[in-house]
């Protein structure tokens, strides 16, 4: 038991410190190298909870997928770290604001926190149901049973998303010379060649 | 004190040992995956290949490590050091705990976890991180070009990957690896595997780990003509050798994969006594074999692609139609009520 208390408060501790590390890092390549070990340390708090499935999709898709497409866009900025910095005082003011306001708003959210008396009693009852089920499955089966319209509808949102994004962002350019690989896995040397007797000093 | 032994200290100690019996074997056989290389495409080539190091240039991959241990460790003036020497432990480390959950034989796996299919993708997807960071740390153009490049290719393939791997998972009805060599076994052997009835989706996952481990015909990140080395210009010593170590061991790692999920892991191919003899960690050893000679075969032979041709490959071939067995596969299943408990 004492292994997985530690192991919570290193994770946590490690999380929370990559956190800061994100936004206070000078280079921003550093700053997303911190957000990816902030999500490697939240799969590890996944893991010791048991729910090992969320644990690893985290890592699949934001480590993965997300991050990756993170750093690709930052190392592709060109950077000036002087105009940063200049910027970063004349907007520390509004920043600082809109900062403070957040944090109100959370410590009245935390503070004003009741719990149901319901929720309460169910929560002291303890005992999980004990199954052979494994997370995984158990997952499964409440989104696709309980909650399968919903998960439809997000399906559907991300869809029209992923459509939204490809329309905004495709151009076709006049002038761009494509390569069509039908036409060219179909063409054969008839279309192409023509064999020729020549005469010698006649020319083609 | 003997409780602090009993729970902690000989359980961790276990897990050491095992790790080391793991890890050892797996660096011979990277070093003897180059040998083996070098010979079987000097034999494709008909040339002779390394054949002065030791009998039949049996040594030839100690000589080439010792070699690059001696060399000196370059680190570019202008590169990001901490960076620059993180990237090659990155690329090294994950092509070894990726082993954790491969199943050797019945019963024979570091740690038998639940979603092990999803931590070997999950594994298999930071692989590019090592290589993306060489590319930036090392401030030099070719590096950077080939990191691009590599970042692009891996995301795109591990796209069609992870449907393959779907596929799979709906036949075998679970993330286990174990659960998944289990569910090919049966009366019929060889054809009970999944690369039997999945025989299109084998064809795209081993395309696609070619593609993943950046290797011929899809090594654009390191294509000499256009990149000196790619990623890997600026590295020299121990750093490159970590690279080069990593990149191997992906080989072989993938060729693990593939035979986990397709070609039934430890069971030997027919039920006949003269093969159930043999131990099941052989067969692995032996089918890992085969896949890695159809590595180095595919790099004797094709021409490398052009990179609009890998992105459409990938793209507008392999995703549509790992897509559309997806949802075959499963149409299957139900109708047919074949799926799996």
């Amino acid at each position: 038991m004492i292994i997985s208390t530690i192991a919570f408060y290193l994770f946590a501790a490690m999380t929370i410190a990559s956190a800061f590390m994100v936004i206070s890092a000078k280079n921003p390549v550093h700053s997303v190298l911190y957000l990816i070990l902030a999500f490697f340390n939240s799969a590890a708090l996944f893991v010791l909870l048991g729910a090992e499935f969320i644990a690893m999709i985290l890592v699949v898709v934001y480590v993965g997928a997300v991050a990756v497409l993170f750093l690709f866009v930052v190392m592709m900025l060109d950077i000036n770290f002087a105009e940063l910095r200049q910027g970063f005082l004349q907007y520390l003011p509004i920043g600082g604001l809109i900062g403070l306001i957040l944090l109100i708003e959370l410590i009245l959210v935390v503070s004003g926190w009741a719990l149901s008396p319901e929720a309460i009693q169910v929560g002291s009852q303890v005992s999980p149901v004990v199954s052979d089920l494994t997370n995984t499955e158990q997952l499964g089966h409440i989104i696709y049973t309980d909650y399968a319209y919903l998960f439809q509808i997000a399906g559907m949102i991300l869809l029209v998303a992923m459509i939204g994004a490809i329309v905004l962002t495709n151009r076709s350019r006049p002038g761009v010379r494509k390569q069509n690989i039908a036409r060219q896995v179909y063409r054969r040397p008839e279309d192409s060649m023509a064999v020729r007797k020549v005469e010698p000093g006649q020319g083609v | 004190m003997a409780e602090f032994w009993d729970i902690y200290l000989l359980p961790a100690l276990i897990i050491v040992g095992q790790i080391l019996l793991i890890v050892l074997p797996l660096l011979l056989a990277v070093a003897y995956l180059t040998l083996y290389e070098r010979k079987v495409m000097a034999v494709m080539q008909l040339r002779k290949g390394p054949n002065v190091v030791g009998p039949f240039g049996l040594l030839q991959p100690l000589a080439d490590g010792a070699k690059l241990f001696f060399k000196e460790t370059v680190v570019p003036t202008g590169a990001n050091k901490v960076l620059f020497l993180l990237a090659p432990m990155v690329t090294f480390i994950l092509s070894l705990i990726a082993w954790a959950v491969i199943p050797f034989d019945e019963g024979w796996v570091l740690a038998d976890i639940n979603v092990g299919v999803l931590y070997l993708f999950a594994i298999s997807s930071l692989g590019v991180y090592g290589i993306i960071i060489a590319g930036w740390a090392s401030n030099s153009r070719y590096p950077f070009l080939g990191a691009l490049r590599s970042a692009a290719q891996m995301v795109s393939y591990e796209v069609s990957i992870g449907f393959v791997i779907v596929t799979v998972l709906l036949c075998a009805g679970t993330l286990n690896l174990t659960g998944i060599v289990e569910s090919q076994k049966g009366d019929l052997g060889l054809l009970n595997w999944w690369f039997v009835p999945l025989f299109p989706m084998f064809i795209i996952f081993f395309v696609s780990i070619l593609a993943e481990t950046n290797r011929h015909p899809f090594d654009l990140p390191e294509a000499e003509a256009e990149l000196v080395a790619g990623y890997q210009t600026e590295y020299s010593s121990m750093a490159f050798a970590l690279f080069f170590l990593g990149e191997y061991a992906n080989m072989i790692l993938m060729s693990g994969i593939c035979t986990v999920l397709f070609l039934g892991g430890w069971l030997p191919p027919a039920d006949w006594a003269i093969f159930t003899w043999i131990p099941g960690i052989i067969w692995f050893g032996i089918k890992i074999a085969i896949l890695l000679f159809v590595f180095i075969w595919v790099r004797a032979t094709l021409p490398r692609y052009r990179y609009d041709q890998l992105m459409r490959l990938g793209w507008k071939v392999f995703l549509p139609f790992s897509l559309f067995w997806v949802v075959l596969t499963a149409g299957v299943l139900v109708y047919m009520d074949l799926v799996p408990a």
